[in-house]
């Protein structure tokens, strides 16, 4: 089947690319920027067609914990939300990544803190990369800058996700999320049978049968010498992550004098600027991350020995820019711009915050 | 004939049910967990259900339940097991989905989750131990500790100003449609667990027929956590657990059995000391 | 007439007594002696009584009291 363009927001790409992609269950919760994520899912009654169940639960503490639930027995199962109700959901992430399940949560990201704002900002970085819950533990974290990506990124999600185990956050923001853009579906991948379910997920608990002994999926250890192992395996699966599965995009980087560091919208408007500084003979590239973790480190790093200086660009007081300067070891200048409260930065802010802030 | 010509193969009639593992249970001497444990066991043995059968175990004095039961099992966090449950079976309509929960994970911290598994109606068996008392943190006050009771966190009794008033959540859950089977057992004499394991049962049962939710909650005594003997903890018990959690069917098919107050949410049977 | 006899693990018995509360024909009672974990374990002292109904095995929360039962 042809690849078909289409028209639509950010939050219907995810829902339409979750039932593309074989999803077994959806279970969330109504929070502004996100609900037509699970209106859409409501509407296209995916129970009908592709079998996928989809449930609006009592709150998002319970909407992870069915994800838990459900995902632990070897199904593709997932959730979305925006920061507050993410916030809500960091000890059912913590749990997942301790039990090892893999899952998908999509975070369309409001301004903080507390009830905040409903407009978009980047504010989650830490929360999302540094670990919101208790316990060192990593989410694979993407970072999708347009519709097209929304929808890609919950294909490659699920691939990631049983391939390592872990829960996969998709991490965008309210602009991206409400902004209708084209994009080209993907062919339907059917949901697993019971067959590849059992072969995809011989840990899940979907019933003992008597050829094995039973499954426990639990992130209890209370002997430690065996939770220290347990937690070196775990390291060691980021370790790999960090190894095999980064990704970003360099633009006009290999010339450049100056850098401008974003991902998400923030990436978008930043292009806007680079291209405009280029007008103006000023050589700036755009380092664009798709992965926030693993964190491109090592790409960044050999990309920028030959810059005078960095511009991270982020809606947020300024979060990835502390991973930044590690990248680069310090090496050369590095600050950050950006707006806060759901604002968002203009091209023209952007780039007089690269001629005062860095090239100044 | 002696007893050696007894006690031979042919004339076992009762032994431990095979889909208990051989882990020894950690549980304190006479704890009710334990024989709870059992005949959710047996039941699943009798049904030839073990390898369709999901556990969910809480975080409490069982949150090692899943290295007791040789069934597929998942650890929930602490309150969330309906949650789990509710995902599980509605991805897996065709296995047993039970949760196995203390009182503070299924009427404290897990209020929410709880109440609205049972107003969906979710087909799966929700099996509640009510002890009175948070064991496996060291005896702390719980939802359903009685007024007066002494407990690390209430050391001269249970307040109803300081503390409010304990929580008949089962008498609540069987008010909500969702709800199809909803009982009170006990495990501490020969009669009531055979009552309480015929219950189990027809939870199972329940589910097997895809009518909805059913409730079992067991009073159990924590002996450790009231300070008695196991056999003082079972006598206490029935002076003082039973007249405000009486025991028997609450709701059958649906409806709320006939003679039970279903309104009386007050727990007033002031409390004796066990001989 | 019917016989019964019960075998109890003791090294796996807690010593929690209600199994001699349960009993009707009181053959069970607890020992001086302890196990390896230090319970005074359960010990079918009237063995000679039993009836075989089990009640001691049903109420057991560890599960380590076996029932016989043999017609005479």
């Amino acid at each position: 089947m042809a690849r078909e363009l289409k028209l639509m927001k950010g939050n219907e790409a995810i829902a339409r690319a979750m039932i593309a992609s074989g999803t077994d269950g959806y279970f969330g919760y109504p929070i502004t920027p996100q609900s037509e994520v699970m209106e859409t899912l409501m509407l296209e009654k995916p129970w009908e067609t592709t079998g996928m169940t989809v449930l609006q639960a009592e709150s998002e503490m319970a909407s992870i914990n069915m994800v838990y639930g459900g995902a632990a027995t070897g199904k593709k199962v997932a959730t979305s939300s925006s920061s507050p109700g993410i916030s809500l959901m960091q000890e059912g992430l913590t749990y997942l990544a301790g039990a090892e399940i893999p899952c998908l949560v999509v975070n369309v990201m409001r301004g903080g803190p507390g009830l905040g704002t409903i407009q978009p900002s980047q504010s989650d970085y830490f929360q999302s990369v540094k670990g919101g819950g208790h316990g060192d533990y990593q989410l694979y974290t993407l970072a999708p800058a347009s519709v097209q990506e929304m929808y890609d990124f919950v294909f490659d999600a699920w691939d990631i996700a049983f391939k390592y185990r872990n829960p996969v956050l998709i991490l965008s923001d309210g602009a991206i999320g409400q902004c209708m853009e084209k994009l080209y579906t993907r062919d339907y991948v059917p949901r697993w049978t019971e067959e590849e379910r059992r072969k995809n997920a011989p840990w899940g608990t979907w019933g003992k049968p008597a050829d094995r002994n039973h499954n426990i999926i639990t992130s209890l250890e209370l002997d430690s010498g065996r939770q220290e192992i347990f937690n070196l395996k775990l390291q060691a699966k980021y370790a790999e992550m960090k190894e095999k599965e980064v990704r970003y995009e360099a633009l006009n980087c290999e010339d450049a004098d100056y850098i401008i560091v974003a991902y998400g919208s923030s990436s978008r408007i930043s292009m806007k600027a680079m291209q405009m500084a280029r007008e103006k003979g000023l050589k700036v590239g755009l380092f664009r991350l798709i992965t926030l973790f693993p964190f491109p480190t090592k790409q960044l790093n050999e990309v920028s020995k030959k810059c005078k200086g960095i511009l991270t660009v982020e809606m947020s007081a300024g979060q990835m820019v502390e991973d930044v300067r590690l990248a680069t070891e310090c090496r050369v200048k590095v600050e950050h711009f950006g707006r806060f409260g759901g604002i968002i930065p203009t091209p023209t802010e952007v780039l007089e915050a690269l001629e005062n802030k860095i090239i100044k | 004939m002696t007893t050696a010509d007894i006690i031979k193969p042919e004339n076992l009639v009762y032994t431990k049910t095979k889909v208990l593992t051989d882990a020894v249970m950690h549980y304190c001497p006479g704890c009710g967990h334990g024989t709870a444990h059992r005949i959710i066991a047996e039941v699943i043995e009798e049904m030839g259900i073990q390898d369709k059968t999901i556990g969910i175990a809480p975080v409490g004095c069982s949150v090692l339940a899943y290295n007791y039961f040789d069934v597929d099992f998942q650890e929930a966090a602490h309150g969330r097991a309906p949650a789990l449950a509710t995902a599980a079976k509605r991805l897996n309509p065709d296995r047993f989905v039970f949760t196995y929960q203390g009182d503070g994970d299924l009427a404290a911290i897990g209020t929410a989750e709880t109440i609205h598994a049972c107003n969906r109606g979710e087909n799966i068996t929700m099996i509640f131990i009510n002890n009175g008392i948070y064991g496996m943190t060291g005896g702390q006050m719980a939802p359903t500790t009685l007024v007066g009771m002494k407990s690390a966190t209430t050391p001269y009794g249970r307040n109803v100003a300081l503390n409010g008033y304990p929580l008949r959540i089962t008498e609540l859950i069987a008010t909500l449609p969702g709800t199809r089977f909803v009982t009170r057992q006990s495990v501490h004499t020969p009669a009531a667990v055979r009552k309480a394991k015929t219950a189990i049962r027809k939870a199972f049962e329940n589910q097997k027929d895809n009518k909805g939710l059913s409730f079992v909650e067991i009073v159990s005594s924590c002996n450790s956590g009231w300070k008695m003997t196991p056999v003082q903890a079972n006598h206490w018990m029935e002076e003082n657990m039973f007249p405000n959690y009486p025991i028997g069917d609450i709701k059958v098919d649906g409806k709320i059995v006939e003679g039970v107050d279903i309104n009386r949410l007050v727990v007033d049977h002031p409390l004796t000391v066990v001989k | 007439m019917i016989k019964g006899a019960i075998v109890i693990d003791t090294e796996r018995c807690k010593g929690c007594a209600v199994c001699t509360e349960a009993c009707p024909k009181q053959v069970i009672s607890i020992s001086k002696n302890v196990n390896g974990k230090g319970y005074n374990y359960a010990e079918a002292t009237g063995i000679d009584n039993c009836i075989g109904c089990a009640s001691c095995a049903i109420v057991c929360p560890d599960g380590v009291i076996s029932v016989y039962k043999a017609k005479l």
